[in-house]
């Protein structure tokens, strides 16, 4: 009796304990999603709102966001600092990435731990340097300066990426396609791109979101011109937090979960095709 | 060097020099925007030219103070002739904000000095200096001029470690009221020391989960995880300030439900539980994906065989599964603290004052205080640590697998 | 890959860039304020206006006082702010310490009347690189609603957790709550700063600081104190008069103002030294502290004009017709026990007190 419950009940407990878990790290998520529908300027689910009471819902907030040229002017400015990072963070990261997958590179390990190393220094380190340095330059409170810093802090993601997915390219087909008589960027270009395509998407998509998240640079580096949604949202955590904010979040909880669904689509099709 | 040539025609040369050639722009690009930014800014905690650019003859007399008594008339009279050049020329307040670094009250003595001395037309210049405020009558004051008139200075990382150096050159604790940056330093090790050990405890049994679940549930099961992973930071920390704070959601139900009356509504933001809870919830994905890309390895067949030799599924899990998903745990718990002790923007927005770390002591000197000398010491301390956490992962894990998706 | 795409990337790529680099731009002013319902009344009664009047573009930013961002960019030597609002011992310092421009009153606008301006402002309002606009005040305010136990009345009852439960909000600065804390501690108004002058003095208004520590909210945004106060978070908070007078007018918030024990105080008008846009600044801080403009921001939020011809302008709230007299920090029945910001002794122990709060706060 007793040897044939206990596993049983094991087994409950780690379910039960493994959903919770997974509660916390998705409820505090989800749970803002319908207080951004809030009439009243609080956080909390009012008495109107738990009776389905249309009246307690109201879109004001999202009409808020949408008729605010603050909001408007930092979601365009997020757009431009984004793309721009992120385009020149795949075209950096993709060409290293080739260089370091050929068995002939010196010194790999150094220079993978170089182009890694933005992402673990503690950003409030690195902004703090780059303050300094881009202000000596007279670059301070410029996008230019804040597209860099967005390239550096995105580059590691494009290289991880695209080195996972170079590793399972076969490179025999380089051979094989020079034996046919094409060149190094015929190869390229016809063969390896299109093989590790997908890696490079995700890469770029990982630079992108980390760019369209990224608060520390821009509250260091960046003037009333420079301002991106996540400068606006830290001001309104900080000061005048309405609910504003939560429909801005809930924006962005959608764009996020669309990024992510890319990027597994992505990656099951490299894994289908490897 | 076996001649050019021939080196240029052999393939293998040839594949480096490509290699070496598409890496190249990218480490280019990272050594100028970014390790040299690094660079310049660790050289403000060691260089600090300004006041000795401006007060060159004053310093240059002061050598010959004895640094007991008053110093010389010559010193006072360099001393005010500097400082009025100073103001004229706008850089007297960088000095003054130096100084009252060293010794609190100066930079206000300093101006009022300037000021006043705009009026004193002849006599001897110790006299009126004095007569205008008595700091200068205080061999301290000199002795924070002498200080702060050093170009190469190791008091920035004193102070970061809550030293200071005495007048006779004895290094001696801060008072009391100015020793906190070693706690802090403490402080930011324990919670991020706390919030590896949650993430584990809350990340392993889910790992294994996934790792053992059919893979279309599983894939359903990491989207969970990977969520949070994708949702911008200051959403998570918006929805943790709405669920804790007072007047939030989790107060609320316990209010409905009863558990806690209407008076006893629990802090939980704007302190360290805010700061706990918010960062284990930023940092569990980065535990779940390493521990779960090393489980999805360990073979089921182990346990298996385990549990036929007469093995109780905890002893089976504690002498076969755990070891094995270990470079999981070792990866996942190194990134995790290496990400938690830099960490600044969850702290700042809903650490309240306990809940701060080092991190928002570096951006207050940054931002508030301007003792940028300080921030970039206590900076290179913190990057030190994370340089060696680092070196530590780099050789037991391989910077490659840091775990992405 | 397809040429045509190709072709677009990159020209999306180069106007991209284009539009991040350009830098021709039309002629403007970074205006930076306090933000809030006061930053929105002085975009109404200043900003606007003023670009109207002269094609020069109002850039406004936030910011929540002190001098640290004017001292960075003057150290760094790019100078992004042209006019900043702050308060009076900041400008005291400031100008001693070169950061800002001096300021000369004739470039300043008459009164209506043709006074010149430098008669038209009392000579106490003039400190050399700032001209002070606007009468504000320190109080601090309650929640009718979701206070417990008796109303308080006097700067004791925020200290006092016993006979009124629950969380304060306070500035995250030491100027303000430490001259609070004494009054508080039964220092009469009048001897204040003399105590506050002497260690023992300092040590005192720290401890009783220490007192409701842990019960502290710490605001910085004068934008805070209403919310927080709103939402329930805070039962009393302290807060800048304006903002509150704006919430129980504009929001009908049940707020409750204790004006005793209040610290007022007179915002300035100051230009960054070293600005490339000089003159667009003068001309703005000329526009933004003429009596019109003043009178303007006057009728929007309950602060009082400091010019001499600004005093009988503003009668009653502009949207809502509420008379503004009693809401005015100056009105005698707001006076009793009322503070007198001292902004010299700020000017010359700002930076050692605020080393000491930071610390003390962050242990």
């Amino acid at each position: 009796m007793m040897s044939g419950t206990r596993p049983k009940f094991g087994r409950i407990l780690y379910l039960g304990f493994c959903t919770l878990v997974f509660v916390f790290l998705v409820a505090p998520i989800i749970v803002i999603v319908p207080l951004s529908f809030n009439a009243e300027p609080y956080f909390t689910f009012t008495e109107g709102m738990l009776r389905l009471d249309p009246d307690a819902w109201s879109l004001r907030w999202y009409r808020e966001i949408i008729f605010s040229e603050a909001w408007v002017k930092s979601f365009v400015n997020s757009i431009v600092i984004g793309v721009s990072a992120t385009v020149l963070a795949t075209f950096f990261g993709t060409l290293a990435a080739l260089g370091l997958a050929s068995s002939a590179i010196p010194a790999r390990r150094a220079i993978m731990g170089m182009i890694i190393s933005p992402m673990v220094t503690p950003v409030i380190i690195a902004a703090a340097g780059m303050f300094f340095f881009y202000s000596e330059l007279g670059l301070g409170q410029t996008h230019l300066s804040i597209i860099l810093a967005h390239t550096v802090l995105g580059v590691p993601f494009v290289v991880v990426t695209v080195t996972a997915t170079l590793a399972a390219y076969d490179s025999t087909l380089n051979h094989a396609a020079a034996s046919l008589g094409a060149g190094p960027w015929t190869t390229f270009r016809r063969i390896q791109f299109p093989l590790i395509a997908p890696g490079v998407i995700s890469g770029s998509l990982f630079a992108f979101a980390a760019s369209f998240d990224e608060v520390v640079v821009i509250l260091f580096m960046g003037g009333i011109e420079q301002r991106t949604i996540p400068r606006q949202m830290w001001a309104g955590i900080r000061e005048q937090i309405s609910p504003a904010i939560l429909a801005i979040a809930t924006f962005l909880i959608v764009f996020a979960v669309l990024l992510l669904l890319t990027v597994n689509w992505l990656r099951q099709r490299g894994e289908a095709r490897a | 060097m076996a001649g050019s040539l021939t080196s240029l025609r052999d393939p293998r040369y040839r594949a480096r020099l490509r290699a070496l050639a598409l890496v190249a722009p990218l480490v280019i690009f990272i050594g100028v925007t970014f390790i040299a930014p690094l660079g310049t800014m660790l050289t403000r905690s060691v260089y600090d030219p300004v006041v000795a650019d401006v007060l060159p003859n004053t310093l240059r007399l002061l050598d010959s103070w004895d640094g007991v008594g008053l110093p010389s008339e010559a010193v006072y009279a360099a001393a005010s002739e500097e400082i009025s050049q100073a103001e004229a020329e706008r850089s007297l307040g960088l000095v003054a904000s130096r100084i009252n670094r060293v010794r609190g009250g100066l930079r206000g003595a300093i101006t009022h000095t300037s000021r006043e001395l705009r009026n004193v037309q002849q006599g001897s210049r110790r006299e009126s200096m004095i007569a205008i405020d008595s700091v200068w009558s205080d061999p301290a004051t000199w002795h924070a001029i002498q200080v702060t008139g050093e170009r190469f200075t190791s008091r920035h990382y004193l102070n970061a470690l809550d030293l200071q150096r005495l007048p006779d050159g004895s290094v001696v604790s801060q008072p009391d009221e100015r020793r906190i940056y070693v706690h802090l330093f403490w402080r930011t090790l324990m919670i991020s020391a706390l919030i590896t050990l949650l993430c584990l405890v809350l990340g392993y049994p889910i790992a294994h989960l996934i790792a053992r679940s059919p893979p279309q549930r599983a894939n359903l099961l990491l989207i969970l995880v990977l969520v949070p992973f994708w949702t911008s930071l200051l959403v998570r920390t918006t929805s943790w300030i709405v669920l804790l704070q007072t007047q939030g959601v989790l107060n609320d139900l316990l209010v409905a439900i009863g558990l806690i009356g209407d008076d006893g509504r629990l802090s939980m933001i704007y302190n360290m539980t805010g700061t706990i809870v918010a960062m284990t919830h930023v940092l569990l994905p980065f535990m779940v994906l390493p521990l779960y890309s090393v489980m999805r390895g360990i073979s089921e067949t182990h346990m298996n065989a385990a549990a036929s030799l007469g093995a109780t599924p905890l002893q089976a899990f504690l002498r076969v599964y755990w070891p094995q998903s270990l470079p999981g745990v070792g990866a996942g718990a190194l990134l995790v603290f290496i990400l938690a002790i830099g960490y600044y923007i969850t702290p700042a927005l809903v650490g309240g004052s306990d809940g701060q770390l080092i991190s928002n002591m570096i951006a207050y000197h940054m931002q508030t205080s301007l003792n940028w000398g300080l921030a970039a010491a206590l900076g290179g301390v913190l990057l030190a640590g994370v340089l060696v956490l680092y070196v530590v992962y780099e050789r037991l894990i391989g910077i490659e697998r840091i775990g992405l998706r | 890959m397809n040429y045509h795409i190709k072709l677009v990337a990159l020209s999306v790529l180069i106007a991209l860039f284009v539009a991040a680099c350009s830098t021709e731009e039309a002629p403007y002013v970074t205006a930076v304020s306090w933000g809030g319902s006061y930053g929105k009344a002085v975009n109404e009664s200043a900003n606007i206006p003023f670009s109207e009047e002269t094609g020069i573009e109002v850039r406004v930013e936030d910011y929540n006082g002190g001098l640290a961002q004017i001292r960075a960019q003057v150290e760094i030597g790019e100078v992004h702010w042209d006019v900043v609002d702050l308060e009076i011992a900041d400008a005291v310092r400031g100008c001693d310490e070169g950061l800002l421009e001096p300021i000369d009153f004739d470039m300043l606008t008459p009164a209506p009347d043709g006074t010149p301006a430098s008669e038209d402002f009392p000579d106490e309002v003039k400190t050399g690189c700032g001209i002070g606009s606007l009468v504000y005040s320190n109080v601090y305010a309650y929640n009718a609603e979701t206070i417990r136990g008796p109303a308080p009345e006097t700067p004791a009852d925020f200290f006092d957790l016993e006979k009124i439960p629950g969380r304060r909000g306070l500035r995250r600065v030491p100027h303000v709550n430490l001259e609070f804390a004494l009054l508080a501690d039964g220092v009469p108004a009048n001897e204040v700063y003399a105590v506050m002058s002497t260690p023992k003095g300092l040590d005192r208004a720290f401890a009783k600081l220490e007192t409701i520590k842990d019960q502290v909210d710490w605001w910085e945004a004068g934008a805070q104190p209403p919310q927080m106060l709103a939402d329930g978070q805070v039962v009393m908070s302290t807060a800048y008069n304006g903002r509150i007078f704006n919430a129980q007018v504009l929001e009908d918030q049940p707020f409750v103002i204790v004006w005793d024990g209040q610290v007022y105080d007179i915002g300035q008008a100051s230009i960054v030294a070293g600005t490339p846009r000089l003159a667009e600044a003068r001309k703005y801080v000329a526009f933004l502290t003429s009596t019109e403009s003043l009178a303007r921001i006057g009728e929007r939020i309950s602060y009082s004009s400091v010019r001499n011809s600004g005093q009988s302008l503003v009668t009653t709230h502009l949207t809502t017709g509420v008379d503004m007299a009693p809401h005015l920090p100056a009105n005698p029945d707001n006076m009793r026990n009322a503070l007198r910001f001292d902004w010299a002794w700020w000017a010359d122990h700002q930076d050692e007190l605020n080393e000491r709060f930071s610390a003390w706060l962050a242990l």
